[in-house]
């Protein structure tokens, strides 16, 4: 019957294509969704290839100037801050330190944490637990001034010491890891302890190499966490040389509120364009990852 | 309840992948059609244009006496049990079955009437403020059903319905949709994998293979007259043996390396033949014969009821099914073949010609 | 803890020892510290500090500075979190549904997620300036004299606007994912029990978000309560003067330009108190309703 039905069937024109109404809609909507996100970037990247003078006078730009080249080298080689000893590369430098540092410290802590945790049979594991995760309802922000006390009286201020271990003092990676962790088929300590692998071989040989997207996931987003850092850099760095690239934006501001001379407007919006950068790379390159660490890590 | 009709119905995918060749059959009044074949053969797509999910390339598709071929699904009248059965998990069993009918404007206590009546035939009644994670497999089915019936729809569209339950359930579960499908009288269309199912199921089976219709007929045809070497190895279980031959035209075939057997045919083929021998048509031969076909044994399977003989003959693995009872020698074994138990397939088109 | 745990007894505890350590240094000491310093008074120049009991919380709540600055938090904490959520599920819902470009609408709508604050909030300096904003032209066109900075209503307005940019595409990669985790079949039946997408977004769609609704409700009630903290700095360019601000923000103002040790610490303990029951109170609706499965 299909022979049949085969031979029969003469080609037809391609129908053509209604155009559909609601489609057209919803991509109207999405492309105004997308364009409200990148417009203003846009025109901070714009503007940053515009001289001081003509921003002052006509605000920010929407075409390509000829000051990129200029304002992208002065934003990272020129000397600048109040005390003209920090330029664009120390503080891209500082931010790399702290947001790579901030990943890794997270993400070792953390696992160790969570593989105790999870993995062994501890009297007091429940009130490790509790003592661990009560951290998770408590952001930095409510507990800022002590903290900065805290830091201040252990003489680490203007270190990176003291910069990124109280970041890390959260239990987001443990969490994280623990729920992972859980999730791996019990089977697989079984089969390794038959094996006659111990709690370190496991570890090493079984464990990590398991969680390796898990691991890159939560670095993606605890880099750009510690990246994107703002009150506790500005509170803890006042030595210019420790300054992060998002710290500096500070400073931006508060040339920009002075008023007095004409700001390096193309300077600053090319400083504000090379702090974001890095972090959107990372997101937009590695976004699957980012987005399974994201959803994943639901608390 | 309304005749169906598929008049060279066609998908293609945007990619260009054509997922199912133009197809044409009819669902008669009352009748339960099941499709059947391996994954990816395009039973379900088929299943999927029907309901009004998938959207058309070429054909005409017919419901009762309308063109339903651009139709919303919400308005094609059917319903539609879904292989996980994709019950509404915020709403109760009683939601679950009410949300359509409610869709549909019917009055509050005509609803309550129907969903009660539904429950009662499915014995859900004792579960209907439930919610669906509240529920076993078995009875999340049952509320499929229940929600399909309560629509009394023109058509029933089952989608691998059984596949996700235990092998006791399915077969219980098996009777009970065949018996309540003859209860209601409604045109239904099955799709499955498994060809128990499709044979014990069906009023009449569609084999399909890599979108293409390989056969359609009753289970006992499709049985005892598979149209190609791929409904005669995918439908019965253990499947048919096949083994290459000649055959000369005049009801002889000879197996490849082997010996003669007897066939009986009307056709005028000549050459190279698949020949088909199912393992439960073959029996033990008692006594040597002149031109005998001696089986190599490997390996017994008790099943039972019965046995399965694992071995070779003439060099190609073959497998007999024989009662339990029957004596099985250790030397050498033969076979005795009926005549009218051979079926014959051309080598190059895999099409029956006997 | 798993089945077939491991009985070594010295491993795990030292495999604690990192994190209890920091989390003892960093998190338990200050959060101590605070509560501590909550019943004092800071001499202004820092020669010790008298017990006062509950006189900072008092003077706390009968503040009227401080009663206005906590009405605009959870003014603008409704409008960040209710904006946010609304904009980032409208365009999950149109980007689930689309089929060409779905993933390069995703990209456009999720990179903004590692823009950090302050340069967000150096953005809508740029484009609210009041010479030369672009933005603030746009208002102008419509007669809003928009005056950053200057005008409380018009500086709150800019806030908003910046912190929800910020927060809608974790709310859209969330939302998304949750689209996407409901069974196809489930949206299938929906068809073919209801014609009407709309309502069927409502009846089915979005009583299956909920879960992740509500889980996102909570993660922007605390980005609006202390992850703005960025925008607004920047916004009010470091100098708050009568510029509306957040309660976080008045815990950074009155400790570290007031100098108010025992009144910044009391309002870290107010603050800590909240998210406790905000948390409290997501643990209980979540094990309550909103779960199905």
């Amino acid at each position: 019957m299909a022979d049949i039905a085969e031979t029969i069937a003469t080609p037809k024109p391609a129908p053509t294509p209604k155009i559909k109404w609601e489609a057209v809609t919803d991509h109207a909507i999405l492309i105004a969704g997308a364009l409200f996100m990148l417009l203003p970037v846009l025109a901070t990247f714009t503007t940053s290839s515009h001289d001081p003078v003509t921003i002052h006078r006509e605000g920010l730009q929407l075409a390509i100037g000829d000051q990129m080249g200029t304002n992208f080298d002065k934003a990272l080689f020129e000397k600048g801050g109040f005390t003209d000893n920090v330029n664009g590369i120390t503080m891209l430098m500082n931010s790399f330190i702290l947001g790579i540092g901030f990943a890794v410290g997270k993400i070792v802590i953390g696992m160790m944490a969570a593989y105790a945790i999870v993995y062994f049979r501890l009297r007091f594991a429940t009130f490790a637990f509790w003592i661990i995760f009560t951290t998770l309802l408590l952001p930095l922000e409510v507990r800022i001034l002590p903290s900065y006390e805290v830091i201040q009286s252990m003489g680490l201020t203007n270190t990176y010491t003291g910069l990124i271990l109280p970041l890390i003092a959260s239990a987001t990676a443990t969490f994280f890891f623990r729920q992972f962790f859980r999730s791996v088929p019990e089977e697989l300590v079984e089969a390794a302890r038959i094996d006659g692998a111990g709690p370190v071989k496991f570890f090493i040989d079984i464990l990590i190499p398991l969680s390796r997207t898990m691991i890159a996931a939560l670095f993606i987003i605890m880099f750009v966490f510690g990246w994107n850092q703002y009150l506790w850099p500005t509170l803890i760095t006042t030595d210019e040389n420790l300054f992060t690239l998002v710290r500096g934006i500070r400073q931006i501001i508060q040339v920009y509120s002075d008023g007095n001379s004409i700001p390096e407007y193309g300077q600053a919006m090319a400083l504000a364009i090379i702090a974001m950068l890095p972090p959107v790379l990372i997101v937009v390159f590695f976004q699957n990852w980012f987005v399974k660490g994201l959803t994943e890590s639901d608390k | 309840m309304a005749r169906v009709s598929l008049e060279n119905i066609r998908k293609v995918y945007p990619n260009g992948a054509e997922a199912v060749h133009p197809s044409s059959f009819d669902i008669e009044q009352g009748e339960l059609i099941v499709l059947v074949g391996p994954s990816g053969c395009g039973k379900s797509t088929l299943l999927r244009m029907v309901a009004g999910l998938e959207t058309i390339t070429e054909g005409t598709l017919t419901i009762g006496d309308r063109v339903v071929n651009d139709v919303d699904p919400a308005d094609r009248d059917i319903a539609m049990v879904f292989q996980n059965y994709a019950l509404y998990p915020h709403m109760t069993v009683y939601k679950n079955m009410a949300y359509g009918l409610k869709n549909r404007g019917l009055p509050k206590t005509e609803i309550d009437a129907k969903v009660r009546e539904a429950a009662e035939m499915l014995s859900l009644t004792e579960y209907i403020d439930r919610r669906p994670s509240q529920l076993s497999g078995g009875q999340r089915q049952r509320v499929a059903m229940g929600r399909a019936i309560v629509r009394s729809p023109e058509l029933f569209l089952f989608d691998e319905p059984l596949s996700n339950l235990d092998a006791k359930l399915r077969n219980q579960m098996r009777i009970e949709i065949r018996a309540l499908q003859r209860r209601i009288g409604v045109t239904a269309m099955y799709v499955t994998h498994d060809q128990i199912e499709a044979m014990t199921m069906a009023d009449r089976i569609i084999v399909l293979n890599a979108g293409r219709i390989e056969q359609i007929g009753t289970p006992s045809d499709i049985y005892n007259q598979p149209a190609s070497t791929f409904v005669a190895s995918f439908m019965g279980a253990p499947p048919m043996n096949l083994l290459p031959a000649s055959y000369n035209g005049n009801g002889v075939a000879t197996i490849a390396g082997g010996s003669e057997v007897k066939v009986s045919t009307s056709g005028s083929y000549q050459g190279g033949v698949q020949l088909g021998v199912r393992p439960e048509n073959v029996s033990l031969s008692p006594t040597d014969r002149a031109n005998p076909l001696t089986f190599e044994l490997d390996l017994i399977e008790e099943l039972g009821a019965s046995r399965l003989l694992h071995g070779r003959l003439a060099g190609h693995s073959f497998v007999v099914n024989a009662p339990n009872d029957a004596d099985i020698p250790d030397g050498s074994i033969f076979l005795d073949i009926p005549q009218e138990a051979v079926h014959l397939f051309a080598t190059d088109t895999g099409k029956r010609i006997n | 803890m798993k089945r077939a745990g491991f009985a070594q007894p010295w491993l795990p505890i030292l495999l604690l020892i990192p994190q209890l350590t920091i989390i003892m240094i960093f998190f338990y000491w200050p959060a101590g510290y605070a509560i501590q310093s909550s019943f004092y008074l800071q001499d202004p120049f820092g020669f010790g500090s008298s017990f006062v009991g509950f006189e900072n919380y008092s003077d706390i709540f009968s503040s009227g500075e401080y009663r206005k600055v906590a009405w605009f938090t959870v003014v603008y904490t409704f409008l960040v979190t209710f904006l946010s959520l609304s904009l980032a599920l409208l365009l999950a819902v149109k980007a689930d549904k689309v089929i060409r470009g779905a993933r390069t609408y995703r990209t456009l709508l999720m990179w903004v997620y590692a823009v950090a604050p302050p340069v967000a909030g150096l953005m809508g300096v740029m484009l609210f300036d009041q010479s030369a904003g672009p933005l603030t032209e746009f208002l102008g066109f419509f007669g809003w004299d928009f005056k950053l900075g200057v005008n409380y209503n018009d500086t709150a307005t800019a806030m908003v606007v910046v912190a929800v940019w910020k927060q809608v595409p974790v709310n859209f990669i969330f939302f998304l994912s949750g689209l996407q985790s409901i069974p196809r079949s489930v949206r299938e039946a929906a068809m073919i029990d209801n014609r009407s997408g709309t309502r069927r977004f409502w009846d089915i769609t979005f009583p299956l978000l909920a879960p992740t609704a509500f889980f996102l409700l909570i993660i922007n009630i605390t980005y609006a309560l202390f992850d703005t903290f960025g925008v607004i700095d920047t916004l009010v360019k470091g100098e708050p003067g009568n510029n509306p601000m957040t309660l976080v923000y008045k815990v950074f103002i009155d400790g570290f330009r007031g100098n108010d040790l025992g009144g910044s610490s009391a309002q870290s303990v107010v603050l800590m108190v909240l998210v406790l029951a905000l948390t409290v109170f997501q643990f209980r609706l979540l094990e309550r309703r909103i779960h199905y499965t």
